[in-house]
């Protein structure tokens, strides 16, 4: 007999994609026609457990009706349930956007089969990527937390690999490598964990773990493992690679989604699970390698000659607000970090998948993406060239977009913790942010003088609209600010004030 | 015995550091994948080791699950490793990864 108890929709959001990943796999032509299904299907589980988290606060589901101390927990609380929602939000637009992104290259007389061959594959490695991340948001485990990153990890490098240039593929092994490498550390972690404690429930964990010397140990080969997957500069050398040089849905995935994953990992063991753990010096560590990829990453997107690598390295950028939040958490109540943490990641989410979707675009169009020669992409790709300039005033941080949300909380946090110089670092950031954005918005809305259209592609709003759409959101994030803040007070355990009104 | 599991957890760290040092020092893809393989198993050495109960000769199962679903994940990594490997060594005949490759260029 089936009892299907409310309880039991915590498992939809990762339960949906696994199984149309199987499908997917076992009969490869339904993809294309099903995914779209697949990725609402999704979405509206994850809007049922939003509504459900609104109405019964945060919640645990015993997978199997095993208990903690040996079954597997899962829970959903408001930074799982916002983190779920991002990337149900991004994955239904890349899934769109996939789908205009292949039929146009299949429609393309060039080598169909290869075309075809990709989007084939594309699909279930797409839909089993989103599975592991959901179920990565909603595990309670720390070695299942190990086994769904993994999961990513491999789908995220086989779909890094897809496009089949020989530049992608040794960009995806080496990516394969460094993540190994994180996870095996992260394992390492949790077998010190293990022999300190015996349990492996992140709860629990919470409420025994001390400042003991075996948790300290764990909690530094943890750490180490997730900083080598989020690529935090300076180990962030994998990452420009394997993210430009996909194909441009992926590239959005990767860069959007899967980098975030292992971020929160990291915020919640910091923040929740070993917050008796960890040192001021630590945290300031975490701050300066975060202030160091701020500025070291815009200034390598500034001299880039390659649209997706500008777009990448901006990405390594941007990964650095989100540690500039570590030395500030100490001080400032933590919620009002978590919620410019979540802010960054979600606003980030959508508008870096809305500018890599939006530099595929124009790489289908026009064949190369070099800066340079960028002029006059508004003549015939007007939305396109409108959705990558509103991701780019997301990037700068300009109000309303949910960027300019998340670096003013982070600036505020930083006066009034007296700790201004990572406000300066934010701001300096966003300068720097602003000169690349501009450099190529510049070039796409130039249309010099005798310019005409050398050749007039068909039109694909599947190709442009979902960019443009996500790209809106992320601008639109800052209006709606109370809304995420309040979603996110209701599951923290440790943390019980609201921030009052929020920003101004 | 109490120093039993101790050899075997200290041997795991040693296995862990070995294939750490060879996956940043060897070049070759082959190499690294290997000490990736070597790392792992020091892991999961030092995992199964804390299976040992002291006192009633009793076993903890759960590091041994463990240990199981860490094979599997290090099996299938390793087989998406070889497999990327051999088209890599297909497509541009390079079976070492260096730094001029990192920032090849060409399309995507």
């Amino acid at each position: 007999m089936l009892i299907f108890d409310a309880d039991a929709w915590i498992i939809c959001p990762i339960v949906f994609p696994l199984a149309a990943s199987i499908f997917f796999f076992l009969s490869r032509r339904t993809g294309p026609v099903a995914a779209p299904v697949a990725a609402l299907a999704t979405g509206v589980s994850i809007i049922i457990l939003l509504r459900q988290l609104l109405l019964f606060g945060p919640r645990h589901y015993y997978i199997g009706g095993w208990q903690a101390p040996l079954g597997i927990t899962l829970r959903f609380d408001g930074p799982a349930v916002l983190m779920l929602a991002m990337t149900g939000l991004t994955g239904i637009g890349i899934t769109l956007y996939a789908r205009g992104y292949f039929s146009f290259r299949i429609a393309a007389p060039k080598r169909v089969g290869r075309h075809e061959r990709q989007e084939r594959f594309f699909w279930p490695l797409w839909m089993m990527l989103w599975a592991a991340m959901n179920g990565l948001f909603l595990s309670s485990d720390i070695f299942n937390l190990y086994v769904t990153m993994e999961l990513v990890s491999i789908a995220a490098v086989a779909l890094a690999a897809l496009s089949g240039k020989p530049a992608s593929q040794i960009a995806a092994i080496r990516y394969l490598l460094v993540s190994f490498l994180g996870s095996l550390s992260y394992l390492l972690g949790v077998v010190f964990l293990y022999k300190t404690y015996g349990i492996l429930d992140l709860d629990m964990l919470q409420d025994i773990a001390g400042a003991a010397p075996g948790t300290r140990v764990a909690l530094a080969l943890i750490t180490i493992g997730l900083l080598l997957k989020t690529a935090l500069f300076p180990m962030h050398f994998w990452l420009p690679p394997a993210h430009a040089n996909a194909l441009a849905p992926v590239s959005a995935i990767l860069s959007g989604l899967v980098v975030k994953g292992s971020f929160y990992l990291l915020f919640r063991f910091w923040f929740e699970v070993f917050s008796g753990a960890i040192s001021i010096g630590a945290l300031n560590m975490l701050g300066i390698l975060g202030a160091g990829a701020i500025l070291w990453g815009a200034l390598q997107a500034m001299r880039q000659q390659r649209l997706k690598l500008l777009v990448a390295y901006s990405t390594v950028s941007q990964l650095g607000y989100l540690f500039i939040a570590f030395p500030l958490a100490s001080l400032e109540g933590n919620m009002k970090v978590w919620g410019a943490v979540i802010f960054m990641a979600m606003a980030h989410a959508c508008a870096k998948s809305a500018m890599f979707m939006a530099a595929g675009t124009i790489y289908l169009h026009i064949g190369h993406d070099r800066i340079n020669e960028l002029v006059g992409i508004r003549a015939y790709l007007p939305v396109t060239a409108l959705a990558y300039a509103i991701a780019g005033v997301n990037l700068m941080g300009l109000p309303p977009s949910g960027g300019f949300i998340a670096k003013w909380l982070l600036l505020s946090a930083s006066f009034n913790s007296m700790q201004w110089w990572w406000g300066v670092v934010v701001m300096v950031g966003s300068l720097l942010a602003s000169v690349y954005v501009y450099r190529v918005v510049c070039q796409l809305f130039i249309i010099p003088e005798g310019y005409t259209i050398k050749k007039q592609y068909p039109r694909s709003h599947l190709l442009e609209w979902p960019a443009f759409t996500l790209a809106l959101i992320s601008l639109l994030l800052g209006l709606f600010a109370p809304y995420p803040l309040h979603i996110l007070t209701i599951g923290s355990s440790n943390v019980a004030t609201i921030i009052p009104g929020g920003p101004p | 015995m109490m120093s039993t599991n101790l050899l075997y957890s200290l041997t795991g760290l040693v296995l862990f550091a070995l294939g750490l040092y060879a996956l940043i020092v060897c070049s070759h893809l082959l190499r690294k994948i290997l000490a990736s393989n070597i790392m792992s198993s020091g892991v999961f050495l030092m995992l199964v080791s804390t299976a040992y109960r002291a006192g009633n000769g009793k076993i903890d199962p759960v590091p041994h699950a463990m240990v199981l679903t860490g094979i599997v994940v290090s099996v299938s990594a390793t087989a998406l490793a070889l497999v990327l490997a051999c088209r890599v060594q297909e497509t541009s005949n390079v079976t070492l990864v260096r730094e001029e490759y990192q920032h090849d260029t060409s399309g995507a």
